[in-house]
């Protein structure tokens, strides 16, 4: 209602107003927006619509009374769209690609669309048109998890089935998230491969973003919970250091740990920027070969650290599983082999069997390990 | 009689939406027009003060980041817990505020309009990032959400409810333009500002009060925006000046002022919208739409000056 009648009443007044005598006296016009908003303030003061009364009970209904059939044959000439976060993402572009692929394996076209900038409201206009071209499934990385929420519920409406890939929506506006791989994994796997390389024993530190990144924070969480059990006993957590993801002060923060930690014998940097800067500053220094980095990078930013030698090994997931899983779980969905409830499994072609997790979760699995032998594989 | 270029551009129109309804499936749909329209419903809604403004001369490149201002003040307040009904006057209070500063500093302090909005143009944008940060507020209640959408149309009819007060507002824009004194003062000073001066027109008053509208419409655009999106965040709306001011320069509207029709801007802005539309449909790449609205502009510009030539020079050539 207010939209409705808020706006025309000030705007036609004054142009009303102004429209008989050709102009009006200033102190009209600001008396009149004055009253008529002054008004409205203190009509509205008087109870109203706030924060409170809404609730946001929006829960998924993915599975929305259909039945799974998990031998269902999946369907041949499905048609899928990928929406990235833009069009240019050289990473999401890997894994769009590979999902279209994947798509060809079972008979179906996809396809990649999307906007040229990356703001929250700039995928809105992709999704109506999938709608119209009532493509079998939209799989989605969003770009802001609530802007693109009411589209996409439409769609779920047509049948269109909707799986959100790489950042996830509202739970309520997909049937599926396809996760990189779960948190816990991530921060276990770490200290996992770093003792492994350091045969157990010796002063390990940490060297992360920013102090308050979620993510960053929880993997961190995961891999003290690690370095707890017995078989770590010999290693210890000396420090964790924050480079701000910026590769500037994540290569002073490495310079800093090892200065002040001679018997550093280990580093994790779980984010891209860190690990690389970090590389680069070991590589040049009398450091290398003596103390162990792992972590988080990608292929394109180690591979010359791998090459001469600074760096064994990190990890990453791979974008073109995760471009190939999302293909076939959206293929699954759109054939009624699952519906998106905990519990379901499908296959998904050469990955095999998955499972759907709690809140319509698929986790790609463990992380990628990058290493001398299989890097040239890897170009992202 | 001379070929009007805001005719040619409601010809234009008439023959993409013809296009379309003949050669692109889903285009009809009453749900791909209601949201077609309801895409621009915002740009829509500012290009009319544009318009008002371009003609008498001015332009105000501010309004999208009033947009943004508006939008995140009301995720804010929002958040904190205000009735909604008491945020809208608040933030349509803020548009006029952000209008009025414009409009002193354009003509009390006599900047041109130009350099002023680059500046509020950053200001609000500023002041929207103060207040929200890189939050996003989505919790609004879908009492108020619903009339935004695209999903709510005016029983009968694929017009949804922004849009329907856009029609009724470019009737309005459309009266005082065409038909009223305060309108033909606006040719005047667009045409001659001093020449308006001394023929008696209240120049400044006029100009103050068109960007006071401006603000106020762009505010009210903000919550429209961010109601329909279900999303307030500071950078809503980014970029919106630029094909607001494209929209009313594509429907005619001289950019050096004294000459434009509402209708010319009308047809301009629903050209742009179902060209968008049309083109994404059809599977062409963002580059390429970006590429087709920059080329329709040059050519807004340009044809009506090559047609003027071209006559002025018949005209010299038969009076010998």
């Amino acid at each position: 209602m207010i939209q409705r009648s808020a706006l025309p009443s000030p705007a036609t007044t004054l142009k009303r107003g102004a429209a008989r005598r050709g102009h009006i006296p200033r102190h009209r016009a600001a008396a009149t927006a004055a009253v008529v908003c002054a008004l409205a303030v203190t009509l509205a003061g008087c109870g109203g619509t706030t924060k409170k009364d809404t609730d946001n009970s929006g829960k998924a209904d993915s599975g929305s009374g259909a039945k799974a059939n998990p031998d269902a044959p999946l369907k041949k000439g499905l048609k899928f769209a990928f929406l990235p976060k833009q069009i240019n993402n050289p990473y999401l572009k890997i894994l769009d690609t590979s999902g279209i692929g994947a798509a060809r394996e079972f008979g179906g076209k996809g396809k990649e669309v999307g906007p040229s900038d990356a703001s929250a409201s700039s995928q809105v206009s992709y999704i109506n048109t999938l709608i119209q071209q009532r493509q079998d499934a939209i799989l989605i990385a969003a770009n802001d998890p609530n802007a693109v929420c009411g589209p996409l519920k439409q769609a779920m409406k047509k049948n269109i089935k909707v799986v959100a890939y790489d950042s996830d929506t509202a739970p309520a506006c997909r049937q599926l998230f396809i996760n990189q791989a779960s948190s816990e994994e991530i921060g276990r796997s770490q200290v996992q491969h770093l003792a492994k390389q350091l045969d157990y024993k010796g002063e390990i530190a940490i060297l992360s973003a920013t102090q308050n990144a979620t993510n960053q924070n929880t993997w961190i969480g995961f891999m003290k919970d690690e370095l707890k059990k017995p078989a770590y006993k010999n290693m210890k957590l000396v420090k964790t250091v924050y480079g701000d993801d910026d590769d500037q002060k994540s290569f002073q923060e490495t310079q800093g740990l090892l200065k002040a930690y001679p018997k550093l014998k280990g580093i994790i940097s779980p984010t891209t920027v860190g690990i690389a800067a970090a590389a680069r500053y070991i590589s040049d220094s009398s450091y290398k070969g003596k103390v162990v980095l792992n972590g988080l990078g990608t292929p394109n930013q180690m591979r010359k650290y791998i090459k001469d030698g600074t760096v064994e090994q990190f990890a990453l997931w791979d974008p073109k599983k995760l471009g190939y899983l999302g293909s076939y779980a959206a293929a699954a969905l759109a054939s009624g082999q699952i519906t998106g409830a905990e519990g379901e499994k499908f296959k998904a072609g050469k990955l095999g069997e998955y499972t759907v997790g709690k809140n319509g979760e698929i986790i790609l699995g463990p992380p990628t390990v990058f290493d001398k032998s299989n890097i040239d594989k890897f170009h992202f | 009689m001379k070929p009007r270029w805001d005719t040619a551009v409601g010809v234009l129109l008439v023959a993409v939406f013809v296009t379309g309804l003949g050669t692109t499936d889903g285009f009809a749909s009453r749900d791909n027009l209601a949201f077609a329209f309801n895409d621009i419903a915002e740009v829509a809604l500012m290009a009319l003060p544009m318009t008002l403004l371009v003609v008498a001369g001015q332009v105000d490149l501010s309004v999208a980041s009033m947009l943004g201002l508006s939008s995140a003040l009301t995720g804010e307040l929002w958040d904190k817990g205000w009735a909604f009904e008491t945020i809208v006057p608040v933030v349509l209070l803020v548009g006029v505020a952000g209008g009025l500063l414009n409009g002193w500093l354009v003509t009390r302090v006599g900047l041109p309009s130009l350099a002023v909005t680059i500046g509020t143009l950053a200001l609000y944008r500023g002041l929207a990032s103060v207040v929200l940060g890189s939050n996003a507020i989505t919790d609004f209640p879908e009492t108020y959400a619903k009339w935004a959408v695209d999903t709510t149309t005016v029983p009968g009819t694929f017009l949804t409810y922004p849009v329907a007060l856009f029609i009724v507002l470019a009737v309005v824009a459309a009266v005082v333009l065409h038909s009223t004194g305060l309108g033909r003062s606006l040719f005047a000073i667009g045409a001659q500002e001093d020449a308006a001066y001394f023929a008696g027109i209240r120049v400044k008053r006029i100009k103050l009060l068109l960007f006071v509208v401006a603000g106020l419409v762009s505010a009210f655009a903000g919550v429209v925006f961010t109601l329909r999106y279900g999303s307030a965040r500071a950078d809503n709306g980014q970029g919106f000046e630029m094909l607001v001011i494209a929209a009313v320069l594509l429907g005619g509207v001289d950019f050096d002022g004294g000459k434009g029709t509402v209708f010319g801007a009308v047809a301009g802005v629903l050209l742009i919208g179902v060209l968008k539309n049309l083109l994404t449909l059809n599977d062409v790449a963002n580059e390429v739409q970006v590429i087709v609205t920059g080329l329709l502009l040059v050519a807004s510009v340009l044809t009506p000056r090559l047609i003027t030539a071209v006559t002025d020079r018949r005209r010299l050539a038969a009076d010998g």
